[in-house]
This record gives structure tokens, sequence and C-alpha cells, in this order.
């Protein structure tokens, strides 16, 4: 199953790029388990994800919480919370 | 109803926008409007700029929906949401909210439920340039507050199921 995953504003600056494709293992259900493994992925990514609570996630351009499921997901974006208007 | 929903990163100009907004109807009452401008100064310092990043496709879509629920809850005639993103200098605006009406009451309420849900639902992010270098703009709770007085809340993907 590959996902496109997008960071932005200072995920993006800490993970240290804009998107990515990603194949995350079968246990990875929900978006709160998807910021753990990725956070397991290097140095940045553990950075960026130190406090999952802090950081939004939209699956297909729709708001989610962390325990929203990922299958069946094309595109999943993590970020700050908004700060626009 | 007349719907206008953009983002740019071209400066805004507020009179043409709206004069589009209200075109030659005379059934208009009230028309609102709310501009927010880039200050010079950000928490104290002063600021050089801000830079709005945005995620293209969401937010068109997220101001799309809360455009739609404004229109549900009240008896509007026309509704606009321009965003600015990329870089942007003290004294421009950044945003522009308006609402038409046959009365003022829809329209004010109209504008203010937009604006509250622009804050802290719309993917918009912004970065201050100051002497100091650049820093991320942290969310304020006061936003969320001012927010949740129009719940329930927009359902999140899976509160729906």
């Amino acid at each position: 199953m590959s996902i496109r995953v997008l960071y932005f504003a200072w995920v993006r600056e800490r993970v240290g790029k804009a998107e990515e494709e990603i194949e995350p293992p079968a246990g990875v259900a929900n978006v709160g388990q998807l910021m753990a493994w990725l956070a397991g992925k290097g140095e940045q990514y553990a950075y960026a994800f130190d406090n999952p609570k802090v950081i939004r996630a939209a699956i297909d351009r729709t708001h989610v919480r962390a325990d929203a499921r990922i299958e069946g997901a094309r595109e999943i974006a993590f970020f700050p919370p908004m700060t626009g208007g | 109803m007349t719907t206008i929903i953009r983002l740019q990163r071209e400066k805004i100009d507020r009179a043409a926008e709206v004069a589009k907004l209200v075109g030659a109807r005379k059934d208009i009452g009230a028309v609102v409007t709310f501009t927010g401008i880039c200050r010079a100064e950000e928490n104290g310092a002063p600021i050089a700029a801000l830079t709005l990043e945005h995620y293209p496709g969401m937010a068109e879509t997220e101001i799309a929906r809360h455009v739609e629920e404004a229109c549900a809850r009240w008896p509007l005639i026309g509704a606009l949401v321009i965003h600015r993103h990329g870089r942007i200098l003290p004294g421009e605006d950044i945003v522009l909210v308006a609402t038409t009406s046959t009365h003022r009451q829809a329209a004010f309420a109209a504008a203010e439920f937009l604006m509250d849900y622009l804050k802290t639902r719309a993917p918009f992010w912004k970065q201050v340039e100051a002497a100091g270098g650049k820093t991320w703009v942290e969310a304020k709770a006061a936003d969320d507050t001012a927010a949740e007085r129009w719940s329930p809340p927009s359902p999140l993907r899976d509160a729906a199921k």
C-alpha cells in the first residue's frame, strides 16, 4: 500500500522534505500509529514527530483525528495547528 | 447565490472584489466585509514580512465547505473569501471575507463565522520574517474558543461514519 505523505510548515522543515511516497507495514492501521512509525524513520522524523499531540492530520484533504484509519488513503498530510486568516 | 472563493499570490483589490459580489442586484440590503491585514509587528517586535504557506487543494475545499455551511445557516445572497499566500508585507491585506444579505444580522454573523473557521480549520500557516530570523506563528487558544462558539463543529471524516 503506497501512500503519498505531505508535510507543511515546521513539520516540513523538520522532516526536511515536502512530500514522499511511503509503504507502512501492515500493523500501522491509524494516523497515530503512522506518526509513531514515521518517528522511527530517522533523526529528523523523530524531531518532527516528537510531540504528536500537537500535530494535525488530513486524509485525502479532510481533517482527521489520530484514531482515523489509514486504510485506502491516497494522500495523508501532517501539519501544525493552522494560523491562517 | 453568488460565491467567490479564491487563493492568490497577488494583492487583493477590496473595492473591486466587493463590487463584483454585489453586482447589479437590488435585493441586497447589507454587505459586511472583513479584511485581515499584515501588521508591522508581532508580539511587540517589528517584522519585515509574513509568508503564508498553504495546502493547495485542501485549502480551497475547506473554505468552500465553510461557505456552504454559512449559506445553510443564514439567508445569504452572496459570500466571498479571498486568501493570499506567499510573501506579504506589513500593510498589505492577507484575507478578505464579504457576505451579502437582505439585512445586516445574517451578513455580520456569517462573516464572523467564516473568519473564525478560517483561523482554525483552513490549512494556512504564517511564518514571520524578522531581524532575528524566521519563526512560525503559534496557533492561539483564543481562536479555537472563537470557532467553538459556532458548534457543533464540522464533522470530522471519522466522526461522520
